[in-house]
């Protein structure tokens, strides 16, 4: 570096950055999730200022980026951190901005000695982008003193410490189970300086966000069967493995595997585009939801993850 | 006496940098990049010792520089190489090989010539320290 500059403009480089494209898409792309976004934004400002105050010669440090998000099944982590990744990448925290997924199978193994492996095989892929580590509570079993999740626990906070301008972890899970598990490890509760909670969407919330994924696949529902999709919202809440949104595109995929059916069991002459995007109420209220049961299989599909 | 085996290696040893540069050119052509270490640096001794596993689906040229790292930290006074290896149909094979790390000294090799039948010449190398 010759020499160092006199003055940024936060704008420009807010604009050039791109970093604007990506919030304004998570906007846009993601119904609700309103103190979400605003921590998203939040931090981004800060990362921006800091990437500001580093050109300007007043700070050399990486600031710690790792971060927790916390909140139900289905409420947008995955999705968000996707984002995060681009984010990061946009703004220069991360060099590619991929993001590599993973839970405890992909981490511990199973025996002595193949822990240490499994658990730098992914932090090697992950390098350069983020790391989500989905359900991270299960790293630890407290129960079982010699659990290899301890293993992987440690490997990690070490890497989280020594390459922070690497990767970015992002640990994800219920806020309860999460909350346990820093507790237990301290390590981890230092090393993460945002935490993000997702709050549980409203039944409008769940309508919007249906409505949004028909459009993005072009479908589209009569009246009344957006009236029985408000209905199912509601029922389908009360029920054992409610998965927020995945619950509801888990529900618009099979409200098309009817569409489909009925198309094909009904249809004599040709059939024009608005007739294979259309659903109907029937499609929707052939749920079990409505009959007070879950068919077992969507409890299945929807309990696990 | 300076191994000139595989690419580059009659230039300067690259510096770290470089060689994360180079790691990049490979995985941007969908390589899998493996680190391999060796004593015997005879020019016909092909069996190298593998540190790991070939790396598949890195993004970044850091996982491989971890690895070299610790490669490094145990056999800091052997050779050791990076291999690229190109699994297209009908190429599958290693495609750039080239040295990461030397002995602080190099050994020689030595070439003996063993007169037989006649004027006929034999020629062999062997490694001297
Ligand atoms: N706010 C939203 N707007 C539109 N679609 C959403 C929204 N939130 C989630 N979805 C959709 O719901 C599905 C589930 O989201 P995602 O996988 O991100 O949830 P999650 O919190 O990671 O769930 P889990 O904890 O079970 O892994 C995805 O298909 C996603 O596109
Ligand atoms: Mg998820």
């Amino acid at each position: 570096m010759d020499t160092l500059a006199t003055t940024v403009d936060l704008r420009a480089e807010y604009e050039s950055s791109g970093v604007r494209e990506v919030l304004d898409e998570l906007d846009r792309d993601m119904i609700g999730l309103a103190p979400v976004k605003a921590r998203i934004r939040e931090t981004a400002a800060l990362l921006l200022v800091e990437k500001a105050r580093k050109t300007l010669g007043l700070t050399h440090l990486t600031p710690t980026l790792h971060m927790s998000f916390t909140g139900n099944p289905g409420t947008g982590k995955t999705t968000v951190a996707l984002k995060m990744a681009g984010l990061l990448k946009r703004l220069g925290y991360v060099r590619k901005g991929h993001l590599v997924s993973v839970t405890r199978d992909d981490l511990v193994g199973q025996y002595i000695g193949h822990t240490a492996p499994k658990t730098k095989e992914v932090l090697k892929r992950a390098m350069g982008g983020v790391l989500f580590i989905d359900e991270a509570y299960y790293l630890y079993r407290p129960d079982n003193e010699r659990d290899y999740g301890q293993e992987a626990i440690e490997i990690l906070l070490q890497i989280m410490e020594n390459n922070r301008d690497d990767l970015v972890v992002i640990l994800a899970g219920y806020a309860d189970r999460m909350d346990t598990f820093f507790n237990a490890n301290p390590g981890f509760r230092s090393r993460i300086a945002h935490h993000i909670d997702f709050p549980d969407y409203t039944d409008a919330e769940l309508l919007a966000i249906t409505e949004h994924m028909m459009a993005e696949q072009n479908y589209r529902a009569t009246d009344d069967a957006r009236t029985a999709f408000g209905e199912y919202i509601g029922l389908r809440r009360a029920q054992p493995h409610f998965a927020n949104a995945r619950s509801i595109r888990n529900a618009f995929d099979r409200a098309r595997l009817r569409q489909a059916n009925r198309l094909f069991a009904a249809a004599e002459g040709p059939l024009d585009a608005e007739a294979l995007s259309t659903l109907v109420e029937a499609d929707v209220r052939a749920s079990r939801v409505f009959s007070g049961g879950l068919d077992s299989r969507t409890a299945e599909m929807e309990g696990k993850k | 006496m300076r191994n000139t085996q595989g690419t580059f290696s009659f230039l300067p040893d690259l510096t770290d940098d470089q060689i994360s540069a180079q790691i990049q050119y490979c995985l941007d052509k969908d390589w899998a990049v493996g680190v391999e270490y060796c004593y015997d640096p005879h020019p016909r001794n092909i069996y190298w010792d593998m540190w790991g596993n070939p790396m598949f689906d890195l993004k970044d040229p850091k996982g491989v520089m971890m690895e070299l790292a610790d490669c490094r930290k145990v056999h800091g006074d052997a050779y050791i190489r990076l291999n690229a290896f190109d699994n297209t149909r009908a190429v599958e094979s290693v495609t750039l090989s080239f040295i990461v790390n030397r002995p602080k000294v190099e050994p020689t090799i030595r070439m003996t010539r063993q007169e037989v039948n006649g004027r006929s010449v034999r020629y062999t190398h062997e490694i001297v320290r």
